[in-house]
């Protein structure tokens, strides 16, 4: 536990040495953040007061807290893990005394926990001060909102780190990425929220792991989702966040006994 | 007169390149294709929800997404690559580009072609025919010219958004996303009824980023919408300006980047 504690410090500590990146990350976000919400609110007023639960104020909080949690959770996918498998450095994983995946876990949390302070919480900040926000209705939706984001940091992770880990039986995993990334965004509701989709498209969201990446935060943070309802979506989370975990250790163990490096 | 036969030798040979592993071509191209068609899923789940929006129907809408596609893939096509700028300058194998008798930016932009942004592109003249067949269009000539007229300012714009933020690389390297925010940011907004944007973020997209002239005020134009304030009809004949004032910043951007570039002492 202390090692895992030492090790997301690690990763906090890596990602805040590039301070300007963030800063400039932070900028881009809000720019998409703009439009976006431009966007969105004129639907919402066209189509009335509200679409799929969403008023004006909601769907502000919806996108703002969404470009804020966009460094945060990992939406897109990470190569790191794919490239040690491909180059056989995974091997040094392996002999370390840790589990591997936890490994990369502990320091997927320290990279988000930097990005959500120092290039979400401006973003989500100028947001505010631009817009009408909803805030979140309660003391529970903050602290549960917060709890679901950091649950949806690990599905994100568990899940970009099993596309990674295909990687020992196919070495290139650049198009299996492609197809994750470009679903990814759309199906976790980054775009449009997912309660905008037609009925199909929607069932078939929800049978993925996509919404428990950032739909479902956004959904109790933006108070679109309150009272007895976040404790549900939170188990859905939950469960995502625990069979994506498993299949990864699945997926590492036979993959490990797969591997042959090549040299010495 | 200049001769262009290096530019051509090394196009050709990227091209070469990229077309030597197919497997990886095709993902790539289906991955662009996939880009695309999430793009316009967002259009399309919108107007699930609405009848109009910023004043365009659903065709209107999905005249100016083709429109701003078309161009923004070509241009990134064509200097996209420029986008990794920082890579080279951090690694210093830009100094290589420096001590060769061509000009550095005509160099860097026949470096690379990503040909794989065509899957993105046909997607897009997929839905501008669409489009087209849709809408209740009075065809004349000066419509066909301002269609023409248009994809061609479009592309210039873009590709000077790239070239001046290849220029800005210069400055902040560490901060590359900085220049995001109105590359992928213009080509988003560009796809946007502007009519959505409060006033202040409206004239900046027409008049400082001009991204409206890309998509927008030519299909206000073509299907002969009322125009308003911001968007009269014929500020649509104004996209070959707006790309001359682009390309006239964007020039600057890369004398001032590549002048003040000290080498990496390599």
């Amino acid at each position: 536990m202390r090692t895992f504690a030492l090790l997301v410090r690690a990763g906090f500590r890596r990602h805040s040495t590039y301070r300007l990146a963030l800063l400039a990350g932070m900028t881009t976000n809000s720019v998409f953040g703009l439009i976006r919400a431009s966007v969105l609110v004129a639907a919402v007023t066209a189509a009335g007061t509200q679409i799929g639960g969403y008023d004006a104020p909601k769907v502000l909080a919806f996108v703002w807290w969404g470009q804020a949690l966009l460094g945060a959770v990992n939406l897109w996918g990470f190569q790191e893990v794919g490239d040690r498998v491909r180059t056989g450095d995974i091997a040094i994983d392996f002999l370390r005394p840790l589990n591997p995946q936890l490994t990369y876990l502990a320091g997927d949390l320290g990279r988000a926990g930097i990005n959500l302070i120092l290039r979400g919480a401006p973003a989500l900040l100028i947001g505010a001060l631009l817009y009408d926000l909803a805030a979140p209705p309660g003391l529970d939706s903050w602290v549960l909102g917060l709890v679901s984001v950091v649950i949806a940091v690990v599905v994100a992770f568990a899940a970009s780190f099993i596309v990674n880990l295909l990687a020992f039986w196919v070495i290139e995993v650049r198009g299996i990425r492609l197809v994750w990334m470009i679903t990814s965004g759309f199906l976790c509701g980054l775009y449009v929220p997912i309660p905008w989709f037609p009925d199909w498209l929607r069932t078939l969201a929800q049978w993925t792991p996509f919404p428990a990446m950032l739909q479902n935060p956004l959904d109790i943070l933006s108070g679109r989702v309150d009272g007895g309802a976040i404790w549900m979506t939170l188990a859905g989370q939950l469960a995502w966040g625990a069979v994506l975990i498993v299949v990864g250790q699945v997926v590492l163990h036979r993959g490990r006994r797969r591997l042959e490096v090549q040299g010495g | 007169m200049v001769d262009l036969t290096p530019y051509r030798a090394i196009l050709r040979s990227r091209i070469r390149a990229q077309l030597q592993y197919r497997t990886s071509f095709v993902t790539d191209i289906l991955g662009t294709v996939g880009v695309g068609l999430t793009e316009l899923a967002e259009v399309w789940v919108i107007f699930h929800n609405v009848d109009v929006l910023g004043g365009l129907d659903f065709t209107a809408a999905l005249l100016v997404f083709a429109l701003s596609n078309i161009c923004f893939s070509i241009a990134d096509m064509v200097v996209g690559h420029l986008d990794q700028l920082p890579t080279y300058i951090r690694a210093g194998t830009i100094d290589a580009f420096y001590v060769r008798p061509l000009p550095l930016l005509a160099q860097f932009m026949s470096s690379e072609i990503s040909l794989r942004r065509i899957g993105r592109l046909t997607v897009a003249i997929i839905v501008l025919a669409i489009a087209l067949a849709r809408a209740e269009i009075a065809w004349d000539t000066a419509t066909v010219v301002l269609l023409i007229l248009s994809v061609l300012s479009g592309t210039a714009i873009f590709s000077a958004l790239f070239t001046a933020a290849g220029g800005l690389q210069f400055f902040v390297v560490d901060g590359a996303e900085f220049t995001n925010a109105f590359t992928y940011g213009g080509s988003y907004a560009a796809q946007q009824p502007q009519r959505v944007f409060p006033d202040p973020l409206r004239i900046f997209w027409t008049f400082v980023v001009p991204t409206a002239f890309v998509a927008y005020l030519p299909a206000v134009a073509i299907l002969d919408l009322p125009g308003n304030v911001l968007a009269p009809t014929w500020l649509a004949w104004c996209t070959p300006l707006a790309a001359v004032f682009a390309w006239v910043v964007a020039g600057s951007c890369w004398r001032a980047g590549t002048r003040r570039y000290q080498g990496a002492g390599g």
